[in-house]
């Protein structure tokens, strides 16, 4: 403002006051108008979306027919009230449980080896990421046929070790591990790459002075890496929660019907959602198992909150 | 005892450590190589219990067999997915950068606030916004569209995060300053000072931008059609009329991830790059 004032200060008098006057709406105004594509379009894709969503829970609402008459909680009632609903809130947590636990670990570790001073050090780190090049869809496709029941490798190769073949397609636990294993091959080398960057904000002089002191490698590892790490762990154990539970494109194409199952084996909320609105065609109830899967969301939120300050009160971190 | 220091840190890793390294990316690529395997035999490979780790010489005829199948369309869903992948990019990366030097270097009433709403709506999932989304989009009659696809891509909150965190220790002020003092307007600081020492953080956010949207699946799912898909929803529909023959199915998985391996054997190590240094900030 003042700047502009002081070159000016050499033109004629009103050029002084216009120039002035919008040099100081530029100075105003821009910042919100550099911001406002964002809030504009997420308040039209955003947040509209997110309240008429329930306002739409609220109603009987039909795909072809539109909306209906006000029917209050009752579409929530009904969500509820079916068996299919707690089938898929099992298979929900179960598969995020089963991706995201060993995942992380498993990332942990390949971080770990990569944080080595490796010969060709790009190479490895960009190796780990080829699985994230393919798309959730053409990983469901592969690995659906991978863990076919009959002809399926893997079962194959579970026949020349002695183990009967395993029904990846008809019981429960087994449909969701293999789920769970195509999560895993996307996002293992991802993660540990996030990973990787935390530990390499370490200061190599923690190790070292450790190392002086006698610890061995698992020692430092624990009492020194994960400790450290914690940021970088709250947030991959927050980007795996949100994304983990929200999981569709593999259940969905996991067999060639799409629906999760004849016994709801691997149903899951989203499926179940989809099912709902676009399968039978009813969008309050769809709209209600949209919110409840949002507070699903909030409560793993603020539970992976709790156990992640536990971790940091027990961890004994500077931090 | 520093020699001994020294030691620690540029110490080469045994062989250990690298046969570990080979077996995960063989691990990774197995599942790859196996669908080329599938992918270049008949009908029958699939159950064929001794197989061969030699593949065989239908490849190309199945992919033809994908090509041309009026049902998945392949080429208006590669066409559409390069469309849909490039303007969202372009979008995103653009008005992240806009708002992400907004947010970073001028001062404003409320900024504070308004960054931190911006990061609390990442944790907003995509399905609560689905049923109204395709109300409006069915009364704008733009269901089966790509637009119903890129518009409510335009804009990321991380990408208007990422942005922001950048260009707060990339930009120095000074040199806004002095673009200032030569009497250059805001919008001719933005353009000419910011978006240049933006470009490497841009360059990451959109080939991240990029892949996101390549393999996105649920919402053009529900809002396109076979008519108009995109690779993703191609590929799903490939599954359902080519069940009985998964050496087709195969072959056009393969056929559909060849883009994105392309873009990473250019780029992997940007991308690479850019997840680590998305992460020490994030």
């Amino acid at each position: 403002m003042t700047t502009s004032a002081l070159r000016n200060e050499t033109r004629s008098p009103r050029r002084i006051a216009f120039g002035h006057t919008l040099s100081r709406w530029d100075i105003k105004v821009s910042p919100y108008l550099y911001i406002s594509p964002f809030f504009i379009v997420f308040a039209v894709v955003g947040l509209f979306p997110l309240l008429y969503t329930a306002w739409v829970s609220l109603h009987k609402w039909d795909l072809i027919g539109g909306q209906g008459k006000f029917v209050g909680l009752d579409n929530f009632a009904f969500v509820l009230g079916q068996q299919e609903f707690w089938i898929a809130l099992r298979n929900t947590i179960g598969i995020f449980l089963l991706s995201a636990v060993p995942q992380i670990c498993f990332a942990l570790l390949i971080a770990a080896v990569l944080d080595n001073n490796l010969r060709g050090r790009t190479f490895w780190r960009m190796s780990v990421l080829v699985p994230y090049i393919v798309m959730p869809v053409a990983v469901a496709l592969i690995f659906g046929q991978l863990f076919a029941d009959r002809y399926g490798l893997i079962n194959n190769l579970l026949g020349h070790i002695g183990i009967p073949p395993i029904g990846w397609h008809t019981n429960t636990w087994a449909s969701q591990i293999a789920i769970a294993t195509m999560v895993n091959f996307r996002w293992t080398g991802y993660n540990a790459l996030i990973l990787l960057a935390g530990m390499q904000a370490i200061p190599r002089d923690l190790y070292e002075s450790a190392a002086i002191d006698g610890a061995g490698r698992i020692r430092r590892f624990f009492s020194i890496t994960i400790p450290q790490l914690r940021p970088t762990l709250i947030f991959v154990i927050i980007t795996a929660t949100i994304g983990g539970l929200q999981i569709f494109d593999e259940p969905r194409l996991f067999d060639a019907t799409g629906t999760g199952g004849a016994d709801h084996q691997w149903l899951t909320l989203t499926l179940y959602l989809y099912n709902l609105g676009w399968g039978q065609l009813d969008f309050g109830r769809a709209s209600a198992v949209a919110w409840l899967l949002f507070m699903v969301i909030i409560i793993f939120g603020i539970v992976n909150f709790l156990v992640t300050r536990r971790i940091s009160n027990n961890g004994g971190g500077e931090r | 005892m520093s020699r001994r220091k020294r030691n620690i840190v540029a110490q080469r890793p045994g062989s250990l450590v690298y046969a570990f390294l080979a077996v995960i990316l063989l691990g990774s690529l197995l599942p790859l190589y196996w669908s080329f395997l599938i992918g270049s035999g008949d009908s029958s490979t699939i159950s064929d219990q001794n197989l061969s780790w030699i593949p065989g010489g239908n490849f190309i005829a199945n992919a033809l067999s994908v090509i041309n199948d009026p049902n998945v369309n392949f080429w208006k869903a590669l066409g559409n997915s390069i469309i849909v992948s490039t303007v969202v990019s372009l979008s995103v990366v653009f008005f992240s950068t806009l708002a992400g030097y907004a947010f970073a270097k001028l001062r404003f009433r409320g900024s504070r606030v308004l960054l931190v709403f911006v990061i609390a709506t990442t944790a907003v999932p995509t399905q609560l916004a689905v049923v109204p989304l395709f109300i409006a989009m069915s009364d704008l009659g733009w269901t089966g569209t790509i637009g119903a696809v890129i518009v409510p891509g335009l804009v990321t909150a991380f990408g208007v995060f990422w942005m922001t965190q950048y260009i707060s220790t990339a930009l120095p002020d000074e040199l806004i300053e002095a673009a200032r003092v030569d009497g250059a307007s805001m919008i001719r600081t933005f353009w000419s000072i910011a978006l240049p020492a933006a470009r490497p953080a841009t360059a990451m956010l959109g080939l991240f931008t990029f892949i996101m949207t390549w393999t996105n699946f649920f919402w053009p799912f529900i809002v396109l059609d076979q008519n108009n898909p995109t690779l993703p929803v191609a590929l799903s529909l490939l599954q359902a009329s080519h069940f009985v023959d998964y050496s087709i199915v195969l072959a056009g998985v393969l056929l559909a991830t060849v883009p994105l391996f392309i873009l990473f054997v250019a780029a992997g190590r940007q991308l690479v790059a850019g997840i680590m240094q998305g992460a020490v900030k994030g």
